[in-house]
Order: structure tokens, then C-alpha cells, then sequence
């Protein structure tokens, strides 16, 4: 750029850009999908090119809740307080089927999808994801929170 | 011990109270009459030659749709037994009608049966007489009825929280 250039843009752009590459997990692990999002987030896959490295294990210092395995009625009171702890701004990862429908548990003790629960942004399906489409919804969620508009 | 040999030793001991026995491809099994259920388990423990030390299942069948046992008693509470000594098995049976669905307590027997009761008390409401802590294991304390009984509708829900269906 030459002299007397600039640079234009809106600041909700900015925050959003810095907020979709600082995503501070909370994963919420109760069942066999756990393996796949380790997987996903060890070197392999490495979670932390998309700056989602550092899962936090406190709500209160999480963005983005990662639904993690099968939910049961035992265990919706669980979850929905943990949602509830969670500062705004924040979003819902459903990962693996059971979490979006509530997969082949069609039964008296599985909640059949936690979008009846509480509000979802990405459902990942598959029994459980491949990290490829662990990574695929992650970057849906990254083009999530750039293109919200931000509220002071 | 040989399997068969466990058989003929219950029922040299106690005779008919040993309702009916059998073995099927090498499992060897013993319907009890409840009454006697707590002496024969104590027995299958403290002979010295049977040697029982190990409860490693205990669980229950609802005989209620089992094509040719729909009138006969409805549960049937099955132990099945294990001997480290001697490395052999043997399963016992009891049968229980759905209005006096109760059986005599293991605990004392086997400290493990604790567990194993409250969840045969949770999925089929057997309820054992003499148990220290009759509560569910599984389900939450606010769930009605008992799921793997064979007459609980497959598609009732009971939600804690969100929508009720």
C-alpha cells in the first residue's frame, strides 16, 4: 500500500474474525464419540490450526459447548446447566448422531436429539464423525461466528 | 466338580425344594423354590466342594410374551455362579409370580449383589425382601414404571426437562 492507503472495514468483521480463530471448547464427553473428538484434537488433525486447541473445563471459560456422545434424561438437567453457566457470547456443537437425533437409542432413556434441550448452531452427524467432518463442522461454526453481528 | 455332579449334590441335599434341573451345552442350571432359595445359596457358597465364592451375574427374565410360558410365573430371577477354587459354574433360577414378585436378598451372600439387586429392582421391579438400600440404580428417582418389563410401552418417554412426548 502506498502512502495515504488504508484499510476499511466494519468492526463487527473484526470481532468476529478474532472470535472464530480463538474458540475456547467446553467438551461435554459422555460416550464413544469422545475417541473420535480426542482424535480430532490431538496432532494428528491438529484442532489447533483453527485455533480451537485449548479445551477449557470450566464453562464459565468456554465459548463453544461440544456435545460429546449420547444424552440421556439422567443427564439433560446435567447439560442444560452447564449451557445455562456459560457466558454470552457462546454456541452449541451437537457431535455424533445421538446428539442430533438421538441416533439408533430410540429408547425410554436417551434424549431423542438435545435440540430439545437447549439451542444448537452445528450438527455433526455420523456414528461417530470422522475428524474430517469434525473439522468440516468446526469450519461451518468458524463461518458461524464471523458472519454474526455483534452486540454490545 | 463336573456340572452334573452339582446337580445330583443339590438334590441329594434338598430334594424337591430343587424344583427342576437341567444343563444345556454344558451349562448346568437349578430352578429353586424360593423358600429354599437363601439355604441353597448359602450352601452353593460354604460347601467346601462347590465353592461358589464368585456371584458373577444376577439378573431377571419376564417369561409375560415367551411363546408357551405366557400363564406360568412371570419373572424368573437368574444367579449365575462361579467357582474360583474349582473353575466351574452353575446357574440358579427362581421363579416369582407378578403379583408377589419378590425374592430373598444375596446380600449377605455376595456384597456385589447390592448393585445387581437395585438394578433387577429398576428394570423389572422384582423387589428383594431384606435389601439395605432399595433404590433404583439406573433410572432417576422421578421415572415410572419399569422399562424392560415386557408390557412397558417401547415409545414412552419421560423427559426430566424439555418437551414432554
Amino acid at each position: 500500500m502506498g502512502v495515504g492507503s488504508f484499510f476499511t472495514g466494519k468492526l463487527d468483521e473484526a470481532i468476529g474474525w478474532a472470535r472464530k480463530y480463538s474458540i475456547f471448547q467446553y467438551p461435554f464427553v459422555t460416550a464413544c464419540c469422545g475417541m473420535e473428538y480426542m482424535a480430532t484434537a490431538c496432532s494428528h488433525y491438529d484442532v489447533d490450526r483453527f485455533g480451537a486447541g485449548l479445551p477449557r473445563f470450566s464453562p464459565r471459560q468456554a465459548d463453544v459447548l461440544f456435545v460429546v456422545g449420547t444424552i440421556s434424561h439422567k443427564m439433560a438437567p446435567v447439560l442444560k446447566r452447564v449451557y445455562d453457566q456459560m457466558t454470552e457470547p457462546k454456541w452449541v456443537v451437537a457431535f455424533g448422531v445421538c446428539t442430533c437425533t438421538g441416533g439408533f437409542y430410540d429408547n425410554y432413556a436417551t434424549v431423542m436429539g438435545i435440540d430439545t434441550i437447549i439451542p444448537v448452531d452445528v450438527y455433526i452427524p455420523g456414528c461417530p464423525p470422522r475428524p474430517e467432518s469434525v473439522l468440516d463442522g468446526l469450519m461451518k461454526l468458524q463461518d458461524k461466528i464471523a458472519a454474526s453481528t455483534q452486540r454490545f | 466338580m463336573d456340572g452334573s455332579a452339582i446337580l445330583e449334590r443339590l438334590r441329594d441335599r434338598f430334594g424337591t425344594r430343587i424344583v427342576e434341573t437341567h444343563d444345556f451345552r454344558g451349562d448346568h442350571t437349578a430352578v429353586v423354590d424360593r423358600p429354599a432359595l437363601p439355604d441353597v445359596l448359602r450352601a452353593c457358597r460354604d460347601d467346601a466342594e462347590l465353592g461358589f465364592d464368585v456371584l458373577m451375574d444376577l439378573t431377571a427374565v419376564d417369561y409375560s410374551r415367551y411363546p408357551g410360558r405366557e400363564d406360568g410365573p412371570r419373572f424368573e430371577v437368574v444367579y449365575h455362579l462361579y467357582s474360583l477354587a474349582w473353575n466351574h459354574r452353575l446357574r440358579v433360577k427362581v421363579r416369582v409370580e407378578e403379583d408377589d414378585a419378590v425374592v430373598p436378598t444375596a446380600v449377605r451372600l455376595w456384597p456385589i449383589a447390592n448393585w445387581f439387586e437395585r438394578e433387577v429392582w429398576d428394570m423389572f421391579g422384582v423387589r428383594f425382601e431384606g435389601h439395605p438400600d432399595p433404590r433404583r440404580l439406573l433410572m432417576y428417582e422421578e421415572f415410572v414404571g419399569h422399562p424392560l418389563r415386557k408390557d412397558y410401552p417401547v415409545g414412552r418417554r419421560q423427559p426430566l426437562i424439555g418437551p414432554r412426548v
